[in-house]
């Protein structure tokens, strides 16, 4: 793929938003391939701009949001994301990082699994099989801290939000609507479906890096039982436990 | 110490904000309004980020255990020294055991009460904004004490500000967001023409506002979003999100307040009206 091909195939559109922020914009749909220039281009500015600036990647958007107080050219800025991005080498390269994030099933947790399963027409078992076997992607982490925005459930599990949204969803609480799915990081009103609750916490703020995933990394599911679940806890507690990662080289 | 003993009706720790965690979903909270905040600290000569209280629309009764200087800002809330009434913007000095109780409501919404060199607070992130759901408190309660560092001596250099506030000021200088070009023209007409009058639904996350524009059935991929951003929801809805406000969403960003529009609406409350006014672009 040559350098001028890519800004080609991919073309942006860079605007103001507002005094202090500017917003790079791709074409408006999920897909891989953007999210992955978003990344790329992400990773090339970092390197050229002060930490005076913020980077918010989500989905077909990149925003730089500036908490500094000197004043700055805008256009000045556009120009260098403009050159950044002509030059970036866009490479095809599938590798990311994977998270395993273990999920128990049980209608303990999974306090809607059987009225979803029977709304899909499938077995509570179809279901979480096929809720564990996608690989999912990270497509922004917004809403509340830690909350992922995954792209890539199969569509044989689309299903509708609640009609009554709940007033208070546990926190680690695995959901499904429309389509998406994900956790809630923290107790919340939500309307989701609930299907199972993740023990592992989203954000930390007592760790250094409160939050371990980032924009543009995968996440599967893996069925844990209750026992499983309490024993994570635990390890939790006492400070031992460390998500699951795999790297993926495809 | 300072020991509350009315919490009031709702007053938070707060700082400038907690910076750099906005792409893990962390609102940047801090102080609703900006410029109260800097000329507090700033006639305290306190550091940037010295954090303050905020108290909104009914305060708290507070005892001081130590001496120290304070300064209020912001709204007027009917402030009182050991009952004497003190102005917005000047030097005080406090000794042991004095009493701070506020009354009226006269102007603004929040006040902002700063001690000399800040007082000691929980810090989640680098910041000491209280935010549900990052920090162990989130408000001031009935019994609380907070810690500062008793101050006996402080010759200001500016010991009190003039000017006065003018929160009755409707208009709000915004920019195009990114998503104005989806307004029609009859839209934008509603938008900078009408006054808005401020819903009930009013905090430090976001303003809704309670008339609706003509409503629209986009939506777009969920995008960052800023303190200051003017959402646009398909039943018509404008909603201003504000410091706690989420870092992302999916409704149109139709408008961005500038920073000192921010600050003023941080003053207004339901009921209160207000107008956009679309600045001149100088970028």
């Amino acid at each position: 793929m040559s350098k001028s091909d890519n800004s080609k195939h991919l073309p942006i559109r860079i605007q103001p938003f507002g005094q202090k922020a500017i917003e790079i914009t791709w074409k408006e749909d999920v897909s891989e391939q953007i999210l992955s220039a978003n990344l790329q281009l992400t990773k090339a500015l970092k390197k050229k701009i002060n930490n005076d600036w913020e980077f918010i990647s989500s989905y077909n958007t990149l925003t730089l949001i500036y908490n500094g107080v000197e004043l700055f050219s805008y256009k000045e800025l556009v120009e260098l994301i403009r050159k950044e991005y002509n030059n970036l080498v866009l490479t095809t390269s599938k590798r990311h990082v994977k998270w395993i994030l273990p999920v128990c099933y049980d209608e303990v947790y999974g306090i809607d699994l059987s009225e979803a399963a029977n709304f899909l027409g499938l077995s509570k078992n179809e279901l979480i099989n096929l809720h564990t076997e996608a690989v999912y992607t990270i497509y922004g982490i917004g809403f509340l801290p830690g909350f992922m925005y995954l792209g890539g459930l199969p569509q044989i599990l689309e299903i509708p939000r609640k009609p009554v949204p709940r007033l208070k969803v546990e926190k680690g609480a695995v959901g499904l609507a429309s389509k998406q799915t994900g956790i809630y990081p923290q107790a919340s009103p939500g309307g989701w479906n609930i299907i199972g609750n993740c023990p592992v916490p989203l954000f930390n703020v007592s760790k250094s890096n409160p939050c371990f995933f980032s924009v543009g990394d995968k996440v599967q599911f893996k069925s844990i039982s209750q026992s499983e679940y309490e024993h994570i806890k635990i390890q939790m507690d006492v400070g031992i436990y460390e998500p699951e990662k795999v790297v993926i080289d495809a | 110490m300072l020991k509350v003993i009315k919490a009031g009706f709702y007053t938070t720790i707060q700082d400038a904000g907690r910076f750099g965690y906005r792409n893990k979903g962390v609102p940047i909270s801090g102080v609703m309004d900006n410029e109260a905040y800097n000329k507090v600290n700033g006639l305290l000569e306190n550091p940037t980020s010295t954090p303050i209280l905020e108290i909104t629309m009914m305060g708290p009764e507070l005892v001081f255990t130590q001496p120290t200087f304070i300064c209020l800002g912001g709204a007027d809330l009917s402030a009182q020294l050991n009952k004497v009434s003190i102005t917005n913007y000047k030097i005080y000095k406090v000794n042991a055991g004095d009493t701070l109780r506020f009354g009226k409501l006269n102007t603004g919404l929040r006040c902002y009460l700063g001690v000399k060199n800040g007082f000691n607070a929980e810090i989640v992130l680098n910041s000491a904004s209280q935010y549900a759901p990052l920090t162990m408190a989130v408000k001031l309660e009935k019994g609380d004490v907070l810690n500062y560092g008793a101050v006996n001596s402080f010759q200001p250099k500016i010991s009190e500000l003039k000017a006065k506030e003018n929160y009755a000021k409707e208009t709000l200088l915004v920019d195009r967001g990114p998503e104005f070009h989806l307004l029609t023209d009859n839209q934008l007409a509603h938008l900078f023409s009408k006054q808005f009058t401020i819903a009930k639904e009013n905090n430090r996350m976001a303003y809704q506002l309670h008339e609706l524009l003509v409503g629209h059935n986009t939506s777009i991929l969920t995008a960052a979003t800023q303190p200051g951003t003017v959402q646009f929801t398909p039943a018509g809805r404008l909603i201003i999100l504000m410091k706690d406000g989420q870092t992302t969403g999916g409704y149109p960003r139709i408008l961005q307040l500038r920073p000192e529009a921010i600050a003023l609406l941080a003053q207004k409350k339901h009921q209160d009206k207000l107008q956009f006014k679309l600045a001149d672009t100088v970028f």
